[in-house]
């Protein structure tokens, strides 16, 4: 193992670290296991060698294609390879068909040493290069610095104060529960076992109860963006407070933000959004990234009961029956579908734009979202306690 | 089944899963192989009825290993997952130890606590030692199980030990080998990943598919097998919400083969596309002059292959 360590662990080093770069968690752990992974295997071809690789630094399935790219370009040069399986001392390759001879291995890294730290260096410079920025979408950041500083500063402290009441399903887990209706022999025993077994304490189980995971469809098309900076603020109020929250930006496609959106410090967490979604305050394609939400995530995120949060003034051009099919897909596989829609502060508002229409009846809530004061209604709702004096039912009938 | 021993090399692990009909692709083997030989649990997440929990009975059959399977599902707890006891029994003891005059409670807490009187579940029953080697340890479908138990695998997994506070810590002398499958209907915990070797079981490409149809399906006809997969390939690429699996081709070629069918014909693939689709919206989608443009494309493209 020892010869091992050197230059090819080396080079798996500097590998993991570029697989780092590109998005993929590597902690130090999962090198030591490509190594030992490495000398295991036995690796006699390329393609071994990236599937030995892959079962130990891949762990999402999403992660294959980054893993791929930094593959293809971290080992790109024909025989480098070929080189680093030579270069693996000989006892891991003991009942492999051919062991180099002795001697050979030092020629080797004779030969080749300096020639791969040229080439290690090379690819290392382009790694950065393609993995930060895509080239395919010219990123057109939005800037978060829109409204007055006190406005935001304002604005935000009051966000992270709303307290977030804990809204409670039943869960089928049991947990020990004075009122509870079934009997727990295992605790009723062991308390019968302290009076030697003379008297039987019965003991009791009750449901446990837990927040339902909440997921977040966000739209951040032009017509929304002078909201979408305080919602991604409540958002992250949201995502600090619960353990399960799933957020998604849409406005031409779905963007997931979850892991951006999870960072403590509030600003870091939108300026990691901002960084991942190319489509803000662009149009709006509602129908295209419902049928995405349904079709690739859906079945992910919304399978433990989740309430659904769809923001968006339902201000689609191209409002037909594939926006119809999609919001009635979405409302049948979630428990709770709220709209939250910004257009409400008009007492006037009416659902005349089509696809306001065609959304409408398929949502189990509709809400205002436009101050703090509709959100702070929101929090409520979200604890499953009636609104006082709301009734999102008069809401949806007032406007339809 | 001779070489019951585990396999030493990438190829045989291949070789081992295909003695048990199972037609892998390399780079299953190759993570396998290394789940093996590292001792890791192996995370294999992929869409249903591609053959994930396949993986672990083909292995306890070719290995000649007991298969243990907990299959999980919402509430699952420790006394369904890992022990119980016997409390009929253990009351019993305690009125036969009263009857008995025996008066120190302490004794008989420890004698109605003791091994005699524990029920062992999947997790348990896999640390024991077993004369045919380790046991295959399968935890079905962890998704469905809600994040509390997957807490509590956290110990299992990489210690291979559970603790019984009533009885101490268990650990297994040889640890099982540990097959962990997921549908992904919600992300698993990243801690309890990185414990295991992961992989993506995918659709299989169109050649290993046939090799794995006339395999398991030997009696179908040569052509029909051609066209089966084609279809269902091409199948793959419409935009589903729930593509056919490599479950549903072979559900589908042993119907085809019970209903004496030789070729595909657009009526016939209508009326039992039931076996393959299995959502009301995707089979709607897929009309009469729809599959018959498929097939129509998938026999063309046959042809042109011969």
């Amino acid at each position: 193992m020892a010869a091992l360590q050197g230059r090819l662990a080396e080079n798996i080093l500097y590998f993991a670290r570029a697989l780092r770069t590109a998005g993929i968690p590597v902690g130090p752990g999962t090198v030591l296991d490509a190594l030992q992974a490495l000398s295991l295997a036995r690796v006699v071809n390329r393609d071994d060698f990236y599937w030995t690789l892959h079962a130990v630094f891949v762990k999402r399935h999403e992660h294959t294609v980054l893993f791929d790219q930094a593959f293809k370009i971290f080992f790109r040069r024909r025989g480098y390879i070929e080189r680093m399986i030579a270069s693996m001392p000989p006892e891991t390759m003991s009942g492999s068909p051919k062991a180099p001879p002795p001697g050979v291995q030092r020629m080797q890294e004779a030969l080749f040493y300096g020639l791969d730290q040229l080439e290690q260096q090379k690819s290392e410079v382009e790694i950065d290069a393609r993995m930060t920025v895509s080239d395919r979408e010219v990123l057109q950041r939005k800037d978060f610095a829109q409204m007055t500083a006190a406005e935001i500063a304002a604005a935000k402290e009051a966000i992270a104060r709303l307290t977030l009441p804990l809204d409670e399903v039943r869960t089928r887990r049991l947990v020990a529960d004075r009122y509870g209706h079934l009997i727990d022999i295992r605790r009723t025993l062991r308390a019968s076992m302290k009076a030697g077994g003379a008297v039987i304490d019965l003991k009791y189980l009750g449901p446990r109860v837990k927040q339902p995971p909440v997921v977040v469809l966000l739209d951040i098309s032009g017509s929304m963006s002078e909201y979408t900076r305080l919602f991604l603020h409540f958002l992250h109020a949201v995502t600090d407070a619960r353990k399960r929250v799933t957020t998604f930006l849409f406005g031409t496609r779905l963007t997931n933000v979850t892991r951006a959106i999870r960072q403590r410090d509030p600003d870091e967490a939108l300026a990691a959004c901002s960084a991942n979604v190319a489509d803000w305050s662009g149009g709006t394609r509602i129908a295209s990234s419902l049928h995405v939400f349904n079709k690739q995530w859906a079945r992910r995120v919304l399978s433990q009961g989740a309430i659904v949060l769809l923001i968006t003034d339902g201000l689609e051009r191209d409002a037909d029956d594939t926006l119809a099919f999609e919001i009635d897909r979405l409302h049948r596989s979630s428990r709770r579908l709220i709209w939250l829609n910004p257009l409400l502060r008009f007492p006037a508002f009416e659902a005349r734009a089509k696809g306001v229409q065609t959304i409408l009846p398929h949502v189990d809530e509709l809400r205002p979202i436009h101050n703090l004061e509709s959100i702070a209604g929101l929090v409520r709702a979200l604890s499953g306690a009636p609104a006082r004096g709301y009734d999102p039912k008069l809401m949806l009938e007032r406007v339809a | 089944m001779a070489d019951k021993t585990l396999p030493n090399s990438i190829d045989s692990t291949l070789d081992l899963l295909a003695k048990a009909d199972y037609i892998a692709d390399r780079s299953l083997a190759t993570v396998l192989y290394l789940a093996l030989r590292m001792g890791r649990p192996l995370f294999v997440e992929g869409e249903a009825g591609v053959g994930k929990t396949e993986i672990a009975k083909v292995l306890a059959t070719t290995l000649g290993r007991r298969l243990i399977r907990l299959q999980c599902y919402e509430g699952l707890d420790v006394s369904a997952a890992v022990y119980e006891w016997n409390y009929g029994a253990q009351m019993i003891a305690i009125r036969l130890a009263e009857a008995e005059g025996e008066g120190d409670r302490a004794r008989i807490e420890h004698d109605v606590f003791s091994e005699r009187f524990l029920i062992k579940r999947p997790l348990l029953q896999a640390l024991e030692p077993d004369p045919a080697g380790p046991p295959v340890l399968l935890i079905d479908e962890i998704d469905r199980a809600d994040e509390a138990f997957e807490a509590f695998l956290l110990e299992v997994l990489a210690d291979f030990q559970v603790t019984v506070p009533e009885l101490g810590t268990v650990k297994a002398l040889h640890p099982p080998i540990v097959v962990v499958t997921s549908n992904r209907t919600r992300e698993v915990h990243d801690a309890l990943k990185r414990r295991c070797l992961y992989h993506w079981v995918g659709y299989p490409s169109a050649e290993r598919e046939l090799k794995i149809l006339r395999t398991k399906v030997p009696e179908i006809p040569k052509k029909l097998s051609e066209q089966v997969v084609a279809f269902v390939q091409a199948l793959r690429k419409e935009d589903l919400f729930k593509s056919p699996g490599i479950a549903e081709t072979l559900d589908w070629a042993g119907a085809l083969t019970e209903l004496d069918i030789i070729a595909l014909d657009p009526a016939t693939v209508s009326d039992t596309l039931g076996v393959l689709l299995k959502y009301q919206d995707d089979i709607t989608r897929l009309d009469g002059t729809k599959v018959k443009a498929l097939l129509d494309e998938v026999k063309s493209e046959l042809r042109a292959a011969e």
